[in-house]
C-alpha cells in the first residue's frame, strides 16, 4: 500500500487567507517559491495582479491602493527586501498598511552563495523598518501566521513581513 | 539652440484650472509638489515629501482602486528617472484612468540645478522620456512644448480614456517654494475622507 502523497497546499491556504482579508491588489517580482500563489492571483478576476520591475514599486503600489480604499499585498524574494528600504519611508511616514510576503533564500541548502548576504539580514532590516516579522518554517504554520500578519497590518495600519523559510519552500533545483 | 520651455507654475495652473472633484493628483517630491500647492491646495492632492521614484506607482495603485475617478501623477524628470521601470509596469497594466505627466526641465531642481539625464534634449543630447514611455507601450504619449498643446493636454486629462503619458518641456527655473502640509498621516487621512464624500 502506498503512503498518501504529501500535498503542498500552504500556498493555497495562504491565497485563501488573502481572499478572506479582501486583498484586491497583488504586486510581485516573481520567485519560484511564490509561483503557485502568483498563478492563483493571476487567475482571480477580483485581484489586480501587477508584475513589478523592482520591489519598491510594490511599496508605492500598496500605498496608492490604500489611499483608494483597497488592500494590497507585496510578494517578493529575500533579495528584494534591500530594494525596498527607502520606499518603506512612504509606509512609515504616512502610516500606510503594508503586508509583505517574502520567500527566503540563502539560509538552507542554498546552492548560490550570492543569496546569503541579503538573505541573512532580512529580519534585522525589516525590524529596523518598523515591520512586525513573522517566520513560517513548517507548512501548517503558514495560514495562522498569515492571519496574524493580516490583522496586524490592516487592523491598525502597520507594516508586517511574513517570511517563508527556505526550509519550507525547498531547495532550488539547479540541474534539469 | 537653447531650450526655452514652459514656465512651470503657469503650466501647472493651466493643467489644474478646470479641475473637478473626480481628479486625484499625486505630485512627485520637490518642485512639482510646490507647483501643485501653488495652483491651490486641495484635499484630493497627495503630496510626496519623499518616496522618490514612487509617484507613478502610487498613481497606479490608486487608479486601480478607484476606477471611476481619474488619477494624475505629475512629477519631475529626476523623480521619473528614478522610477523609470514603473513605466514598464504601468504600460502593460494599462489602467484607463491614469495620466503620468512629467515636468521635464532637464535638471535636479531641489539639489542645485545639476543637469539630469534628459538635459540638452533639444540639441539631441539627452534621454528621451517620451520615447521610453512609448517603448513601454503606454497608449498615448504626448510631447507638450507650447500653450496650445498644454491646453489640449488639460482637456484630455479631464476626459481620460486610456493610459496617458505626457512630457512637458519646462524652462529651468526656481520659483519660490509653496509648501503644503507635510504630515504624511494627515495627508493620507484628508485624502481618504475627501474621496469618500
Amino acid at each position: 500500500m502506498n503512503a498518501p502523497t504529501p500535498t503542498v497546499d500552504w500556498p493555497d491556504r495562504l491565497y485563501a487567507t488573502l481572499k478572506r482579508a479582501d486583498i484586491r491588489q497583488v504586486g510581485y517580482v516573481p520567485d519560484a517559491g511564490h509561483a503557485r500563489l502568483i498563478d492563483l492571483c493571476r487567475a482571480d478576476p477580483d485581484i489586480h495582479d501587477v508584475v513589478l520591475t523592482t520591489e519598491e514599486e510594490g511599496v508605492a503600489l500598496a500605498a496608492g491602493a490604500s489611499l483608494g480604499g483597497q488592500r494590497a499585498v507585496l510578494l517578493m524574494q529575500s533579495s528584494g527586501v534591500g530594494n525596498c528600504i527607502n520606499m518603506l519611508s512612504l509606509a512609515r511616514s504616512c502610516r500606510f498598511p503594508l503586508l509583505m510576503v517574502i520567500t527566503m533564500r540563502g539560509e538552507w541548502e542554498e546552492f548560490n552563495p550570492w543569496q546569503a548576504p541579503m538573505g541573512s539580514i532580512v529580519e534585522p532590516v525589516m525590524k529596523l523598518c518598523e515591520a512586525e516579522v513573522y517566520r513560517a518554517v513548517k507548512p501548517d504554520e503558514v495560514e495562522g501566521l498569515a492571519e496574524r500578519a493580516v490583522q496586524h497590518v490592516f487592523g491598525d495600519e502597520r507594516i508586517a513581513a511574513l517570511l517563508l523559510s527556505q526550509q519550507l519552500i525547498g531547495k532550488k533545483v539547479w540541474t534539469k | 539652440m537653447s531650450r526655452t520651455g514652459l514656465e512651470r507654475r503657469a503650466a501647472m495652473a493651466t493643467l489644474l484650472a478646470e479641475r473637478k472633484d473626480d481628479l486625484l493628483v499625486v505630485p512627485g517630491l520637490g518642485s512639482t509638489c510646490w507647483d501643485v500647492a501653488a495652483a491651490g491646495d486641495n484635499d484630493r492632492n497627495f503630496y510626496l515629501w519623499g518616496a522618490m521614484g514612487g509617484a507613478a506607482m502610487i498613481g497606479l495603485g490608486l487608479a486601480l482602486a478607484q476606477p471611476e475617478k481619474r488619477v494624475l501623477a505629475v512629477t519631475g524628470d529626476g523623480e521619473m528617472l528614478m522610477g523609470i521601470g514603473s513605466l514598464a509596469t504601468i504600460g502593460i497594466k494599462a489602467p484607463p484612468n491614469l495620466a503620468i505627466v512629467v515636468f521635464d526641465n532637464g535638471h535636479y531642481g531641489e539639489t542645485g540645478m545639476q543637469p539630469s539625464h534628459t538635459h540638452d534634449q533639444t540639441d539631441g543630447g539627452g534621454v528621451d522620456l517620451l520615447g521610453v514611455a512609448h517603448a513601454c507601450k503606454i497608449g498615448t504619449c504626448l510631447d507638450v512644448a507650447d500653450e496650445a498643446a498644454l491646453a489640449g493636454l488639460a482637456g484630455r486629462i479631464q476626459a481620460l480614456d486610456g493610459t496617458l503619458f505626457a512630457r512637458l518641456d519646462i524652462a529651468a527655473s526656481d520659483p519660490p517654494r509653496v509648501l503644503p502640509e507635510r504630515d504624511g498621516a494627515v495627508l493620507k487621512a484628508r485624502f481618504r475622507a475627501a474621496i469618500a464624500s
